[in-house]
């Protein structure tokens, strides 16, 4: 006989980590295609360049820690974390702009506080806020949509060759709206402003992000609080104050498809490790980025706040954690707190 | 039940979470209950059931016959063991069993002579006829402890108080571990006898409502038990199919609505859970006089050639039904007794069938394959998402893994049935119920520690307080006898005892005094919260030593002439210097208990203050008797009251320490009524006689509720941050 002794289950379900990193990367190609169909192959080249970055940053890291390098390699996170940054960069940035961004979330954002799970902070959103704060021009020089410059200028672009950059850039929607909120007429000449349905181009973005989105969701990757939470509060913030004055304030609907909302909602806020925990939780966490993010956008002094929003948050996190147990079977009442 | 309620159409109640793996029913379900092999030798181990092992009634070499009681139950928690075929009794010894500790368990060994001959049986297929305690009885003496879980004495769930009305008695034929088809067989084939003898359940629990639950994967099982059931009034009822529907909390959830307290039994809202198989048990005890020797058991797994559910008899070694179910081959890869959820590996092939298993998995890898190495928790929540009693798995692993096991028992750790879905849906293939184990093994170390350390220290008190109540006797006796002297020969009472009596007293308070100083300064040295106390303990002792001083030097100033000064100060002051010292020991034990950092500093403290105050109190009717002196003849009068407040302290402090005692319990069970106990412990306790006496105080126990200021982030140590990951 040679017969295995562990203790029970005895069997597992199919869901693995590895799957489950696969699953969010697939579920960003829509978002990618759109950005790169819109403002050029950038983002694509961003994307690449990231991951190598990522896998490199990492591999150091472990061998420094002396883990086992492959193992972890294979949980498929550092990739993650690199395509969602990537994908949040603007496609115009030089590659030493990534690289910073990719080297700052996987070394410090996640593998100093102990790798995979231990992250207090989401590493993407760091590695963006880093970047954003440090290099304010780069990270803020968006392409105007529907004039993606050819592969060759992309290339130039990431290799840093910026000569006639400023030339090719343009303001995006959530820019323009920032700097001419309050004057109706120069928001109905704002060109950026005016799409289908929401901003210029940007709306295509978040709605391929919402597909791949709401694939997550049908794949059960994701559970519907987090994405629901967050755009229902930043849509329900954002109605009565463009009811009341659609001249300074947008339309939920502006909101929802502008920026990172979706993006944001979908990929950004629902990484587990650095949200709450339980359901509750996770309603409280994701309403609040919502709000944050409104507040940001229409009073603050960036244009876009997903990333501030979900950093703060994460910092709540375990306060709201702390608060929100759920009620086990056979007791009365919920715990509080963590005991000891 | 209201006939509102009747009417009404039913409410469907759910639990929370709950999985659905592959069922694999179908492996084993096809083919009729078959009766299992006869194996040349049964072993019977003598706890097959929760309780006290079972007491051997053979020796080696007798010879039995089938359905002879060998083993007798040896406490109330606890059945008896029969012997499942005939023949001769061949060791009484350790044999390996499947036990998650992998150690071998004590099992009377039979050799079966082939013949199956029985014992004389006592059928009573009228069991109405039968008064409830003896069909209680006869059940107890059947062997039967719950067939389908953990193997509970069944006559004890039985066995209601008077007053307790059942509303619920819930058949639990759910089913739903994956692979497990026995209980499916049973009813398919067998529902008239299961019927009766849910009837027999019936008569004694009298519930308001009888209920069958079947997982609806059972259509066939189902319409048998509807057909058998017609006209009973017992209800079959069909659950949605999800695990753990089965576990009883859950289903009793599924079907009333209700809840068990976290720690009670079900009993206390008024159901009574039984599985299916052991109805079946008691229809055979009770109506065929058969004790419990077989039972259903699933054969299955892809290495079975021939799976299937077997009749087989309890001591039957796996390896024979492995041959009977047609695994030829040795068998590689998994060998499990009980479900693939819940089920635990079998290390040795010739362990035996016993009351509680339901069902034999042989897998291949190729089925169930090795687990793959554990990887880091993404705290992606699936596990709370399908906890079944409402926990937060992740949470329990993090402090589990981390050692710290008072956190995971905040986050109801005990609550945790170990059903193991958390695991099953886990990603990074955390054995995160592995954990769970290790951990609620390790509160129980600490409790079984803590009431070992609570029985020392009851031994110190109950000592304490004999010695205490004999001295007190003894003093009462000399006290009385002294008076009686005293009063006949007043006029020839000497001086010098009496002088010689405060300058013992006197040196006594120095040397008091001293001691407390000393303490004081080692526990100043070593920042104890206690050293005020004790400081100030040594300044009154200090004034009282001089006080004594002086009143020495007033006696002897006063000399010879004045004789009647000391009467009955003797032995007053001799008890005063006795409760010193027994405060002394005290609060050298308590010292000693603090270095040793143990929990029960606060009842030694509780204890100490005690014996202080009875000391205060002494010396207070001491000083009393002194300015009474010249009252020669009051001397034995004032005796009375001081017994008598004696024995009042000595009640007060009794009550103190039983209602320590009932907090201490109700606190290691985690009772809610703790506060009101500890407010009682706290109201019943002694205080000093003296209102300007510096009692030690009690030092407050570390809050469990109390709010940290620190972010509470879950974060194991550094320490297991850095050996995390692989289980390679
Ligand atoms: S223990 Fe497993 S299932 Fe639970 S949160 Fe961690 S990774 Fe997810
Ligand atoms: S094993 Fe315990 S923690 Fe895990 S799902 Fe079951 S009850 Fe919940």
């Amino acid at each position: 006989m040679n017969l295995i002794s562990v203790t029970s289950p005895h069997t597992t379900g199919p869901s693995r980590t590895q799957r489950v990193m696969a699953q969010v990367l697939l579920a960003t190609l829509p978002g990618l295609a759109v950005l790169c169909g819109l403002f050029g192959w950038g983002s694509l080249i961003n994307v690449v360049w990231a991951c190598a970055a990522a896998l490199a940053c990492e591999a150091a890291v472990l061998r420094l820690r002396g883990k086992p390098v492959g193992f972890h390699l294979a949980d498929g996170s550092a990739l993650v974390t690199a395509v969602l940054l990537a994908l949040a960069i603007p496609p115009t940035a030089p590659w030493w702009l990534t690289l910073v961004g990719v080297g700052f979330a996987i070394i410090f954002a996640k593998q100093l506080y102990g790798g995979l799970g231990m992250n207090p902070f989401n590493p993407a959103m760091a590695g963006y806020v880093l970047l954003l704060i440090s290099f304010p021009v780069d990270m803020t020089r968006w392409l105007p949509p529907f004039e993606a410059p050819d592969l060759a200028t992309s290339l130039q672009l990431f290799l840093g060759r910026d000569h006639g950059i400023d030339a090719l850039t343009g303001a995006t929607p959530l820019d323009s709206l920032r700097t001419w909120a309050g004057d109706a007429a120069a928001l109905a000449a704002q060109p950026a402003l005016h799409g289908t349905f929401a901003g210029l181009g940007w709306e295509w973005v978040n709605l391929a992000f919402l597909a791949g989105g709401l694939w997550l969701l049908w794949r059960r990757v994701i559970t519907w609080h987090i994405p629901a939470a967050l755009l229902g509060a930043l849509a329900l913030c954002a109605l009565p104050f463009w009811l009341h004055d659609s001249a300074r304030f947008a339309s939920p609907l502006f909101h929802l498809f502008s920026g990172a909302a979706m993006f944001g909602a979908f990929f950004i806020a629902t990484d587990p490790v650095s949200a709450a925990t339980s359901r509750t939780g996770r309603l409280i966490y994701a309403a609040l980025i919502g709000v944050l993010i409104w507040v940001i956008r229409s009073f603050g002094g960036y244009p876009d706040a997903m990333a501030f929003a979900v950093l703060l948050l994460n910092l709540a996190a375990p306060t709201i954690d702390y608060y929100t147990q759920p009620r086990s079977y056979g007791h009365s009442k919920p715990k509080r707190g963590i005991g000891g | 039940m209201s006939l509102l309620s009747r009417l009404l159409p039913r409410r469907r109640f759910d639990f929370h979470g709950g999985i659905h793996p592959p069922e694999r029913k179908a492996l084993s379900n096809g083919t009729p209950i078959r009766p299992g092999p006869m194996p040349a030798q049964l072993i019977l181990p003598l706890t097959m059931h929760i309780g006290a092992p079972a007491r051997p009634l053979v020796q080696v070499g007798d010879r039995v016959l089938k359905g002879e009681k060998i083993a007798e139950a040896s406490g109330p928690v606890s059945v008896p063991v029969h012997a499942p075929s005939s023949g001769v009794i061949s060791a009484i010894e350790p044999r390996p069993i499947q036990h998650p500790s992998g150690l071998d368990a004590p099992c009377i060994v039979l050799d079966t002579d082939g013949e199956d001959r029985w014992t004389a049986l006592h059928p009573h297929p009228d069991f109405r006829a039968i008064p409830r305690p003896e069909l209680l009885a006869l059940i107890r003496e059947a062997g039967i402890a719950g067939l389908g879980g953990a193997g509970f004495p069944t006559a004890i769930k039985l066995n209601l108080r008077d007053n307790q009305r059942i509303e619920q008695l819930i058949l639990n034929a759910v089913e739903c571990e994956p692979y497990i088809t026995a209980d499916d067989r049973l009813m398919r084939e067998r529902a008239p006898a299961l019927i009766r003898g849910i009837e027999i359940l019936r008569y004694l629990v009298q519930p308001a409502e009888t209920i069958v639950a079947i997982e609806d994967n059972k259509p066939e099982a189902i319409a048998a038990m509807r057909a058998a059931a017609e006209g009973t009034g017992i209800r079959i009822m069909t659950v949605p199919t999800k695990y753990p529907s089965g576990g009883e909390k859950q289903l009793i959830r599924l079907v009333t609505g209700k809840e068990v307290r976290s720690g009670g039994i079900p009993a206390e809202i008024g159901v009574v859970c039984q599985n299916i198989g052991t109805a079946y048990a008691v229809e055979r005890a009770v109506v065929h006089g058969e004790p419990l020797i077989r039972r259903i058991t699933t054969l299955t797994g892809e290495a079975f050639t021939q799976p299937g559910n077997v009749e087989t008899l309890i001591g039957t070694p796996v390896q024979a039904l492995l041959e009977a179910g047609g695994v030829t081959q040795p068998h590689r890869g998994r060998l499990i007794m009980g479900g693939p959820m819940m089920g635990f590996s079998i290390d040795h092939p010739m362990s035996p069938v016993v009351k509680t298993s339901n069902c034999i998995i042989a897998a291949p890898l190729t089925e169930l394959p090795e687990p793959a190495p554990e990887q880091s928790c993404i705290r992606c929540g699936a596990c709370a998402d399908v906890c079944p009693a409402e926990l937060l798995p992740q949470q329990l692993y993090w402090y589990s893994k981390a050692g710290e096991f008072d956190r995971a028992r905040h986050y109801n750790l005990l609550d945790c049935i170990e059903c193991g879905a958390c695991s099953y849906v886990c990603p990074s293939n955390i054995p995160l119920v592995q954990y769970y184990r290790y951990a609620k093994a390790e509160l129980r170390k600490q409790a079984a520690e803590h009431q070992k350390a609570d029985r020392a220290r009851e031994r110190f008190e109950a000592r304490t307080a004999r010695i205490e109540k004999e001295k007190a006797e003894k003093e009462a006796r000399r006290q009385a006898r002294l008076a009686a002297n005293r009063v006949k020969q007043a006029p020839d009472a000497a001086a010098p005892p009496a002088q010689a009596d405060l300058k013992k007293a006197v040196n006594d308070a120095s040397a008091a005094y001293k001691t407390a100083v000393k303490a004081a300064k080692e526990a100043e040295a070593s920042g104890a919260d206690n050293a005020v106390a004790l400081r100030a303990e040594a300044e009154r002792l200090k004034a009282h030593a001089d006080a004594l001083k002086a009143n020495l030097r007033d006696a002897k100033a006063a000399g010879p002439a004045a004789p009647a000064h000391d009467d009955g100060l003797p032995a007053l002051k001799k008890a005063v210097a006795d409760a010193s010292a027994a405060y002394k020991a005290a609060v050298k034990a308590m010292k000693d208990v603090e270095a040793g950092g143990d929990g029960d500093i606060d009842a030694l403290r509780a204890d100490t203050e005690r014996l202080k105050a009875e000391a205060d109190r002494l010396k207070a009717a001491l000083r009393d008797a002194k300015a009474a002196a010249p009252a020669v003849v009051a001397a034995p009068v004032q005796e009375d009251p001081v017994a008598a407040l004696k024995k009042a302290v000595a009640d007060a402090s009794s009550a103190y320490k039983a209602a320590v005692k009932a907090a201490k319990e109700a606190e290691a069970s985690g009772d809610g009524d703790l506060d009101a106990l500890r407010a009682e412990a706290e109201r019943l306790k002694p205080t000093g006689s003296k209102p300007n006496c510096v009692t030690p105080r009690r030092r407050p126990r570390p809050h469990h509720h109390q709010p940290h200021r620190q972010p509470p982030r879950l974060r194991p140590p550094a320490m297991t941050r850095s050996k995390n990951a692989t289980s390679a």
